[in-house]
């Protein structure tokens, strides 16, 4: 069986029940209901709130640097720490902050295949408790944007052959009918999908218990769409989170060479002034 | 050892949407979290002594939110 491109970047379950313990490790939790960490975490896991603690918390931009050396420090995670990232909705934010992590060039950060969901459902060890850590004195060696896209390269890109745009939302977000999943905020005054982009749903990449499909799976489900690794991909959702999980579906499982998360999405392009938009499936 | 025990999903249809409705006892308290199946957002999450008054809470609280949110289109 043909295996993910990348396999290093993915643990199981059972890997880290088995080294939650070593030294090196650390364990992070990050959730789209900030809330579920407090309800029981992987013994000795820290808990990321995405939206204080994973982004600019004045302007809309990702972590800054200085905020980023700050809780990976307060986090007890070193240059060399080998980091395992994991969360609820089969990993949305995991694979947000997995983005951003790559860009600040951390060595070594994972994804728990799964994420919070597979380790409750096989009845894994939780705890309330909070884990007491070192600090660290982390630094960012580097820090680049290779994998983020930004609207004026969209838009400059958007209509050449050689560019896939990928709109990772639902199919009722992607053709108009909504403006925003049900239940969570609608931020954008247009619905639709910006021109070109193909609907492949982030939800397509997983299995029913919030597993990756295998590599064969994914291939077919992304190159069944014309979205192949000559291309150059962007990846877009509504506020870049879904995108960041297709990201890494695309970079690491499949390894496209050129991918690249929109995290300005359709929050961004559905609100910008005469920014052209289509609609419909 | 604290862990996540009857651990259960079930699917279901609410406010003309499928949902799954999770639920799962840990410690002495039941969970539950709703989510819209596509795209998978949790909708709401609640804590109870019982399943039925996690899942009665989450449900009530899901329905809330849904219809609130249909209320302002």
């Amino acid at each position: 069986m043909q295996s993910y491109s990348n396999p290093e970047v993915l643990v199981s379950t059972e890997w880290v029940d088995l080294h939650r313990s070593d030294p090196n490790v650390v364990i992070a939790e990050v959730d789209v209901d900030t809330s579920a960490y407090s309800e029981g975490h992987i013994p000795g896991a820290v808990g990321w709130n995405w939206q204080t603690q994973l982004c600019d918390v004045v302007r809309r931009d990702i972590i800054g640097q200085s905020d980023l050396e700050r809780l990976m420090s307060n986090s007890g995670i070193g240059n060399d720490t080998t980091l395992i990232l994991y969360g609820d909705n089969n990993n949305w934010f995991a694979a947000w902050a997995f983005w951003q992590l790559k860009m600040y060039s951390h060595k070594d950060v994972r994804i728990m295949n799964g994420g919070r969901k597979r380790w409750l459902a096989e009845g894994r060890e939780v705890t309330r408790e909070l884990p007491a850590r070192t600090k660290s004195g982390y630094k960012v060696l580097k820090y680049d944007q290779m994998f983020r896209a930004f609207r004026r390269q969209v838009e400059d890109e958007m209509k050449s052959p050689q560019t896939a745009l990928v709109d990772v939302r639902s199919g009722d977000e992607y053709s108009g009918t909504l403006l925003a999943p049900p239940g969570l905020p609608e931020t954008c005054q247009r619905g639709g999908h910006i021109p070109g982009a193909k609907n492949i749903p982030w939800g397509l990449a997983c299995n029913e218990d919030g597993t990756f499909k295998s590599p064969q799976e994914l291939e077919a489900i992304y190159a069944g769409k014309g979205v192949t690794s000559d291309k150059s991909v962007i990846a877009y959702c509504r506020i870049g989170e879904r995108s960041s999980h297709t990201w890494f579906v695309l970079k690491y499982l499949l390894g496209y060479p050129n991918v690249r998360n929109y995290d300005g999405s359709w929050t961004e392009w559905g609100n910008l002034v005469g920014a052209p938009v289509e609609r419909g499936a | 050892m604290m862990r996540a025990d009857d651990y259960r999903v079930v699917k279901q249809e609410l406010a003309g949407l499928q949902v799954n409705v999770t639920s799962y006892k840990i410690g002495d308290s039941y969970h539950c979290h709703i989510d819209n199946i596509d795209p998978g957002a949790t909708i709401a999450r609640t804590e109870g002594l019982t399943r039925e008054e996690a899942e009665l809470a989450a449900l009530a609280r899901a329905l809330e939110r849904l219809k609130a949110r249909h209320g302002n289109r």
